[in-house]
């Protein structure tokens, strides 16, 4: 063991004092824990399929039985199919309920992980906000692999992306923040009440159907389009969209999407920061 | 040579009482604000009790110092290797930390029962503040350790408690921050390991680290500390040498003697299911704590029992010598019980109960002695309460032994009058025969 390096340091490394009102968000110090942000992606993947039997298959499956059951029944049925602008309507759902999958998945896990984490969270110090983040970044696994059925898809219905495609790591990235976002937000407040944890259903069934997953947004009645627009998961489903069937990106959309993600993100920090203080005291 | 921690005033205030009130749901926050919007909106701290769990704490401590910390249960070691180790906030006051921290407040911090010792010794050291290429550095030190070589991919849920311990013990022990923070990990596994795990901590304190170590293993704290903090009540009370301040710890910390009440459920050892209410220690019915070597003692343990139907409660009581070492532990389960138990795996209706147990007369050595309580429930086993040192009593030589022949002091920890038969065997002088004859005796 070597020794310990003598404390010659003039300013203190550490200091520890009552939290101030407004809390900074301790970007360097969610750097400095990178690798444990990484760990716990890794633990979340490892541990996610242990002692199943479908094991990674879970993530292919989960959305392409949601996608055989909407299009018997709002493809067929309901005949959303005669909408999509020309796209197979299973293609149409499964480019929908891909991100809606990763999204609803991510903030379901995040939102429980910290009342999850309780041996944690009173044991060992770390940014708190590393717990949320790490449960959305090991639902993009399962993305990526929800991804290759995706093209397997269409390769099957004979669809070409074009240069739009080029648009999709950023889609990626504004899902993913979206989903921090509102993990954050949602963890944070099941600390102080556990109704949240029986929310956070009723809130993603909700908010699917505000979306256009299972229908395209130009169902939705000129009225009520600029409210629905200010969902933002409707500019970043059909972006996603836009980008993999080749289609014309509408870009007042897509910059709607993402102010509102930025608002909700740097508002969901600020949140968490301040709530953070009395999470091990109260949970 | 300027210190490496330096505690300026700290103070932390907890909210109590009103549980509900921090931890509720959000209807109970709704309809408290309907109720009474006056109250809320003037901020309803004021309908709160308010608990200083650490007031007005400064203390410095010098780079390569192993400071033990002690105290009762509730006294704010914990709070303040919480505060310390950033878990939570301080309400008030100030630390100043010259140099990495790791603390160490459970054995097995962050394993996850589905993946494999060596998935898991990343995991850990990674939460514990050790970068990878540090782990992978130590990877085989930690493995050899633990002594789990063959295990090393067998997944952590298939694990005998013993193992899982030294495998978390393994990689906390490898941890290298200059400031190390240690809470009360060696009450855990057997002997021999915490033996090793005494030595690596002393190995550690030997290296120049710093060292902060809370504890009530006694033992521990002598052989590791050269300086200790008693903090009771929120306060430090004294900060000097180890021997000064174990000492001043057990006469004090043990309520003066033979009876420790605690009025304040608040303060009480205890959960929410069980709270002790009152341990004494009499000699023919009065509270002594002095008691004569040919008495009994009678040990009284009072808990409130909070959870109406409790079944399969047993108090337990460790005696310790001076040293700290246990001389025996006994409880109240039918098994243990030289008398029938009454209520063991009776339902326990909620209310004040008291047990007795006597210890026969002629049985302790002279000397100071020490009880700690546990009230558990057993199968599958919960401590309900746990407090060590609660009280202490001492053990006078009358001079019965003495009487005819007995001499000062009997060595051990025990005395005990035990039968003894003497006999006259053969009543004559050593026979002087040589030894060829008896060799030929032994022949026939």
């Amino acid at each position: 063991m070597m020794p310990a390096a003598p404390a010659n340091f003039s300013k203190p490394l550490i200091t520890i004092q009552p939290g101030k009102r407004w809390p900074t968000l301790q970007w360097r110090e969610l750097w400095a824990y990178r690798e444990l942000i990484y760990f716990l992606t890794w633990r979340d993947v490892k541990v996610r399929y242990k002692q199943t039997l479908l094991g990674g298959a879970w993530a292919i499956l989960q959305p392409l039985l949601t996608m055989i059951i909407f299009t018997l029944l709002f493809g067929r049925l309901a005949g959303f199919e005669s909408h999509t602008g020309g796209v197979p309507y299973p293609v149409f759902a499964f480019a929908g309920l891909l991100p809606w999958t990763f999204f609803s998945n991510a903030i379901t896990t995040s939102g429980n992980s910290l009342i999850n984490s309780v041996n944690l969270i009173t044991k060992v110090y770390f940014p708190r906000m590393i717990i949320p983040g790490a449960a959305v970044t090991a639902g993009l696994v399962d993305f990526a692999i929800g991804f290759v059925l995706l093209i397997a898809l269409m390769f099957y219905y004979q669809m070409t992306p074009g240069w739009s495609l080029l648009l999709l790591p950023f889609l990626v990235l504004l899902t993913t923040l979206l989903a921090v976002a509102v993990g954050m937000w949602l963890s944070a407040l099941n600390v102080k009440y556990r109704d949240v944890r029986f929310a956070i259903p009723f809130v993603v069934q909700i908010w699917m159907f505000l979306s256009p997953i299972i229908y395209p947004t130009t169902l939705i009645p000129q009225k009520l389009r600029v409210a629905f627009l200010l969902n933002p998961m409707t500019g970043i489903v059909d972006g996603y969209r836009a980008a993999l069937f080749g289609k014309p990106i509408n870009w007042i959309e897509l910059a709607i999407s993402t102010v509102i993600t930025s608002f909700a993100f740097v508002y969901a920090s600020f949140f968490f920061r301040r709530m953070e203080r009395g999470f091990a005291d109260i949970i | 040579m300027t210190a490496i921690i330096q505690v300026t005033k700290l103070s932390k205030e907890y909210r109590i009482g009103r549980r509900e009130a921090a931890y509720g749901t959000l209807r109970e926050s709704l309809v408290r604000a309907l109720r009474n919007p006056l109250q809320t909106l003037g901020g309803r701290a004021a309908a709160n009790e308010k608990l200083w769990a650490l007031k007005d704490v400064s203390v410095n401590v010098e780079p390569g110092e192993v400071v033990g910390v002690i105290g009762r249960n509730g006294a704010g070691k914990s709070t303040f290797l919480k505060i310390l180790s950033r878990i939570t906030e301080p309400t008030s006051g100030r630390i100043d930390l010259y140099g990495r921290v790791g603390s160490l407040l459970e054995v097995g911090t962050g394993f996850h029962p589905e993946l494999t010792g060596r998935e898991n010794i990343y995991l850990s050291g990674a939460l514990l503040g050790m970068k990878r290429a540090e782990i992978q550095r130590k990877f085989d030190e930690i493995v050899e350790f633990a002594e789990l070589e063959k295990f090393l991919d067998t997944t952590v849920k298939y694990y005998s408690s013993g193992m899982y311990m030294r495998l978390a013990f393994a990689v906390a022990a490898h941890l290298e921050p200059e400031i190390l923070l240690v809470d009360e990990v060696l009450a855990v596994g057997d002997a021999a390991f915490q033996k090793k795990c005494l030595g690596k901590m002393r190995d550690v304190a030997n290296h120049g680290r710093t060292v902060l170590f809370v504890s009530h293993n006694m033992t521990a704290v002598n052989q590791l500390c050269s300086r200790c903090l008693l903090i009771a009540d929120g306060r430090l009370v004294m900060n000097g040498k180890t021997a000064d301040v174990v000492a001043a710890y057990l006469q004090a910390g043990s309520g003066g003697g033979a009876e420790s009440v605690w009025q304040d459920l608040r303060r009480a050892p205890g959960n929410e299911n069980i709270k002790l209410h009152a341990v004494r220690v009499k000699s023919h019915g009065v509270i002594k704590s002095e008691v004569d070597i040919d008495k009994e003692v009678e040990v009284e343990v009072e808990f409130w029992n909070r959870r109406p139907g409790a079944r399969n409660l047993c108090v337990t009581i460790y005696l310790l010598d001076s040293n700290g070492t246990v001389v025996l532990s006994t409880g109240n389960t039918p098994a243990a019980n030289a008398l029938p138990e009454e209520w063991f795996d009776k339902p326990h209706p909620e209310g004040l109960f008291r047990a007795i147990c006597t210890l026969p007369a002629n049985f302790l050595n002279e000397g100071l002695y020490y009880i700690t309580v546990y009230v558990v429930t057993l199968g599958p086993l919960a401590v309900e309460v746990e407090a060590p040192h609660v009280l202490s009593f001492r053990v006078f030589d009358t001079g019965v032994l003495r009487e005819a022949g007995g001499g000062g002091n009997w060595p051990g920890v025990v005395r005990v009058r035990l039968p003894w038969t003497t006999e006259l065997v053969a009543p004559q002088a050593i026979p002087s025969a040589p030894e060829q004859q008896i060799a030929v005796e032994l022949k026939d």
